[in-house]
């Protein structure tokens, strides 16, 4: 009973002591003057924080590293990076954005809608520093964050148009990287436009993950597996919305003759990575982060910084099918008419399955 | 029963824990203690049992500290390969780990840590294997975070209540597989794992708009439960370093009261008697099935704590972002630990720190390190840690042989002098 009196009296004084000890060091921010504007043509200095598969994903992240990349070479802005690792720890996004504060990095654009609550949380203790959200919005974020979204719904909808007429099957797959709120309007929209090219098509559905398991953003292997149990089922058009999983369920397609598959985020066929695959990608849907993330850089170039809630979609060139290879250039006009649809308003895409 | 095969192959490592790097037995615990002891003569006993028990604490602490020399070694190794300077990474992480912001990051993911170290712990100390925490922690937080934002009562009821929800949550998922044991004889390994997956699957059926979360978000693309009240917020201290979470409070009263049930208590008696020996255990009168179903449940219960600093201290609700794969961590400090009370502290910290300290890492500012360097670390250090306790168990056993060995010739010559004598 004494000893144990005694092993709780030290674990808690260790405890406290640690604590104190804590309580009277320096901060690693302190010894950190924030030097914005000191070096650098503009002096405008972006910090961009990717999302889970970071640059090098051929998809999603690669797209907003390539709006960064051109705004330094065109805008003259210093730039830096910095990862996102699977299953961390929701203060591990937070301890990034405030080092890139530290770093005295202004703009900084968190790539994802992972980041939502940690931009909100940083935004609202560094007022003067700008944030950009990509994909992700709140009716509780402070003045100093703005949003870029798209809608993807849209886009998908032309790749199901795509789909649809290329499949001979009548039966075409959508993979998911993960089931979320965000990757649902990919698939509204790829069914509502398989369906309205021909109402009995058949579509499989499969998502790799469910939140809070976000890896399927990041495995070419599950990629792969669903895609391959796609094709086994009879689908030979096949739509993978799954960040870097995507490569897997196109290299699944590559293996079987007289099947597509669609890209997504970038124009994947002409990614270098995915080039041995480019006669099999039918097409990519492209979300042109790449475009958002240069025009919010620019506007903070040109003094009139975006704010709020900025919405990139099919009539913004926010979302577009690729052409590269020239395998959609036969069904051309179908795709034209139902951009009209979608831009006249004529056509209101769904949003949720 | 397959399952006490596979995990004999734990057993040693925990074997000697019991009686490892705190000598704390009672002397009734003898029995299990070492074997030098009972055949010590009487004259020399006082010194040596005193450096016995120094040895004893050094070859406590000799297997981790290898593992950790170890890692590090071919973390250096790994970095040099890839071109850079393994101690400007160290330097970084250490000097980040000196500044009190550092400091408080890596005391508040200790104390969850912690807490996962001591659900896995838990069935480990009798070989049970609950590798379901990571199923059982997430779909405690998400009840807790749905009763939380659904109630507002005084704070001296509604975190108790919060608390006890979780516990519950957890212990009744985690008693699935307690329950399939005894009476079906399925493997807890086995069973725990397949319900990690069902319990993803139940979370993404509950959070979804309508159910567990609001019908209509505050945010797009991402879904999450109401917040929880602010009755429901838990205390936290407000430091140079930022806010340290008041649940290193609940992980201390976790980790004492674990020791206390285990080393001073008759169902921790039980429980270690049937982590050794099934047969020995029922032998003696212990009902095994009950202690399965008992300690699964404390796992699960113990389990269901894990989300809640996150849940009642930062971000006060639970959303699809909620991190997952704290109870692969919690295994793996568990078994750094020892699975005991103390070593699992420092394990914990160990942890945090290698985890908090590596987000500095990749920053451009500190040399634009891989992150996954500390992945690889912690990796080594698991692998290392179970090759590390081998080697000194086997080490310590010779010791012991050649003591007992020593003493028993220099009895045999005393008796023999004292015949020559006499």
């Amino acid at each position: 009973m004494r000893r144990s009196t005694k092993l709780a009296a030290v674990v808690l004084s260790g405890s406290l002591g640690i604590a104190s000890l804590a309580a009277c060091g320096a901060k690693s921010t302190d010894d950190t003057t924030a030097s914005a504007g000191a070096s650098g043509d503009s002096g405008i200095k972006v910090g961009m924080a990717y999302d889970i598969g970071g640059r090098g994903d051929q998809s999603f992240n690669d797209s907003a590293a390539r709006g960064l990349d051109k705004a330094k070479a065109d805008l003259g802005v210093q730039i830096t990076e910095a990862d996102a690792k699977t299953g961390e720890a929701e203060a591990d996004k937070e301890t990034r954005l405030k080092s890139l504060v530290t770093g005295g990095y202004n703009p900084i654009i968190a790539v994802g809608f992972v980041y939502q609550s940690a931009v909100e949380k940083v935004a609202k203790e560094n007022p003067n520093v700008k944030f950009a959200i990509i994909d992700s919005a709140s009716s509780t974020q402070p003045a100093n964050v703005t949003s870029l979204t798209f809608s993807e719904q849209e886009g998908s909808y032309l790749a199901g148009v795509a789909a649809a007429n290329k499949s001979k099957a009548k039966h075409v797959g959508f993979i998911g990287g993960v089931q979320s709120e965000l990757i649902k309007k990919f698939e509204a929209g790829y069914v509502a436009g398989a369906k309205s090219v021909d109402p009995n098509i058949k579509v499989e559905t499969t998502y790799l993950t469910t939140p809070p398991d976000f890896s399927g953003f990041s495995s070419p292997d599950k990629g792969k597996e669903a895609a391959q149990g796609q094709l086994d089922k009879g689908a030979d058009v096949i739509y993978a919305a799954a960040g870097s999983s995507g490569s897997g369920a196109i290299e699944a397609v590559s293996n079987k003759a007289g099947t597509w598959a669609i890209g997504v985020d970038s124009d994947q066929a002409s990614q270098p990575a995915l080039s041995k695959y480019k006669n099999v990608i039918l097409t990519s849907m492209v979300k042109n982060v790449d475009t958002a993330v240069y025009t919010y850089i620019k506007s903070i170039k040109d003094n009139a910084p975006l704010t709020g809630v900025k919405n990139f979609d099919l009539k913004a060139q926010g979302v577009s099918l690729a052409t590269t290879g020239g395998h959609i250039d036969d069904i051309k006009a179908k795709l034209d008419a139902a951009t009209t649809a979608i831009t006249s308003g004529a056509t209101t895409v769904p949003t949720a399955p | 029963m397959t399952s006490s095969h596979s995990a004999d192959d734990g057993k040693p490592a925990d074997g000697t824990s019991a009686e490892g790097a705190f000598a704390d037995g009672p002397p009734s615990d003898g029995s299990s203690g070492a074997p030098g002891r009972g055949g010590a003569p009487a004259p020399a006993k006082p010194t040596a049992a005193k450096r016995f028990d120094g040895e004893r604490i050094a070859l406590g602490l000799a297997a981790p500290v290898l593992a950790v020399l170890l890692s590090l070694v071919i973390c250096s190794i790994l970095l040099l390969v890839s071109g850079k300077n393994p101690f400007d990474a160290f330097d970084v992480m250490l000097t980040y780990g000196t500044k009190s912001d550092g400091q408080v990051l890596t005391l508040n993911r200790a104390t969850v840590y912690y807490l996962a170290a001591a659900a896995a712990a838990c069935g480990f100390r009798m070989n049970l294997f609950n590798i379901g925490v990571e199923g059982q922690y997430r779909i405690a937080a998400l009840f807790a975070a749905y009763v939380g934002g659904q109630m507002d009562l005084p704070a001296v009821i509604q975190i108790p209540l919060l608390l006890i929800t979780a516990m519950l949550v957890g212990g009744l998922w985690a008693s699935i597989a307690g329950l399939l044991k005894v009476y079906r004889g399925v493997s807890e390994v086995i069973s725990t794992i397949m319900l990690n997956a069902i319990a993803s699957a139940v979370v993404g059926l509950l959070l979804v708009p309508g159910i567990f979360a609001p019908e209509k978000g505050t945010t797009t693309n991402s879904i999450q439960t109401n917040p929880v009240s602010a009755s429901s917020h838990f205390f936290s201290i407000e430091t140079a370093g930022g806010t340290l979470w008041g649940f290193i409070v609940i992980a201390v009263i976790v980790g004492v009261l674990f020791q206390f049930t285990l080393n001073r208590t008759r169902f921790g008696f039980d429980l270690r008697a049937t982590g050794r020996s099934e047969t020995a255990a029922t032998a003696s009168g212990v009902n095994v099935k009950r202690m399965v179903l008992i300690s699964m449940a404390v796992s699960g219960a113990l389990a269901g704590l894990i989300g809640l600093p996150d849940l009642l201290q930062n971000s006060f609700y639970y959303g699809q972002s909620f991190q997952a794969g704290l109870g692969f961590t919690g295994i793996a400090v568990a078994l750094l630990g020892r699975n005991s009370p103390i070593g699992m502290v420092f394990s914990a910290l160990l942890f945090a720190f290698l985890d908090v300290s590596g987000t500095q890492l990749p920053l451009p500012q500190n040399g634009a390190f891989p992150f996954e360097i500390v992945q690889v670390m912690q990796g080594t250090i698991v692998i290392c840690v179970v090759v590390a306790y081998e080697l000194v168990r086997r080490y310590g056993l010779k010791r012991q042989q050649q003591k007992v060995g020593a003493e028993l010739a220099a009895l045999a010559a005393s008796t023999a002098k004292k015949e020559v004598s006499a």
